[in-house]
């Protein structure tokens, strides 16, 4: 009984299973199947969902067959920030425990986390000519998602260059907790300030959305999702491939 | 005079750079990691 009040024994066993994955061997063991099983999954919910966005859902009422753009715009924006969410939580994982994949973490969901970004800010300039009659307007939930996608581009330089020339990996985590303040502006920001951007429709556990258009796009976001975890897995295993690499050969010249 | 857009191009073109920049954020993902593992692979001269 007195071990469950000791907050050092309370956390022990949950420390060392988190360690017990931070074993690169077993990583690669786990990754190795899984990360083709992610992206296979993924590829073929992904492509179910988008044919029934495309082909099977009626036009909206208001905005009628541009309303098929959300199946990807909406899957995009929050992979965006949920890949910086990861970059966050991996930081903080990296800095306080000090967990050896935690970093490798970090920087393998900045890629495919840009990348979404990236596609969430062009699909919905081509949703927003038709629907407000301009690509782009300077509100705060644009101009949010374009920071995050300048935090993201300089993360993935700075985690570069701190490897490259054996800077600590530190800074770009601090960067990676710093940039996690705009995650909540981007959210909260069509409340906050005036914008043309409808606010939420979706909330935790209410959605303003008809079943019409909910399920595909749930579905969308999951294929998109398993894709997303697919190829942080095959980032994970590059960087971890080229640290070996590169450990090997700073061996062999010091020998 | 009233601008007539088509719909459809839109969703058409939106469409093309999602599944266009899915696949090639995959594409190279793939080839950076066969990369880097060769890299590894030839260190341990094998």
């Amino acid at each position: 009984m007195q071990s469950d009040t000791c907050p050092v024994a309370r956390c022990l066993p949950k420390r060392v299973a988190m360690h017990g994955f931070a074993n690169p061997a077993r990583f690669l063991r786990i990754a190795r199947w899984l990360m083709p099983l992610l992206l296979v999954c993924g590829l073929v919910v992904t492509a179910a969902a988008l044919a029934w966005g495309m082909w099977r859902v009626p036009p909206d009422r208001l905005m009628g067959d541009t309303v098929r753009i959300l199946f990807i715009h909406v899957p995009a924006a929050w992979l965006g920030m949920g890949g910086w969410t990861t970059i966050a939580v991996a930081s903080l994982v990296e800095l306080v425990w000090r967990h050896p994949l935690a970093g490798i973490a970090a920087r393998a969901a900045a890629i495919p986390g840009a990348a979404f970004t990236a596609i969430c800010l062009i699909t919905g300039s081509l949703w927003g000519r038709p629907a407000w009659g301009t690509w782009w307007v300077w509100d705060g939930r644009l101009t949010s998602m374009l920071v995050l996608l300048f935090l993201y581009f300089g993360y993935i330089a700075l985690a570069d260059a701190s490897r490259r020339d054996g800077g600590g990996a530190r800074v770009a985590a601090i960067f990676g907790l710093v940039g996690a303040i705009n995650i909540p502006i981007i959210n909260r920001s069509v409340v906050w300030w005036n914008s043309l951007h409808q606010p939420a429709s979706i909330t935790v556990g209410k959605s303003a959305i008809d079943a019409a258009f909910l399920w595909p796009l749930l579905a969308a976001t999951m294929g998109f999702g398993l894709i997303f975890g697919g190829v942080v897995l095959a980032w994970m295993r590059a960087i971890l491939a080229d640290m070996q690499a590169e450990s090997r050969l700073r061996r062999k010249a010091a020998s | 005079m009233r601008e007539v857009l088509d719909y459809w191009a839109f969703v058409y073109a939106a469409y093309a750079v999602g599944i266009a920049g899915t696949l090639l954020m995959i594409g190279w993902s793939l080839i950076a990691m066969r990369r880097a593992e060769r890299r590894r692979d030839r260190s341990r001269g094998r």
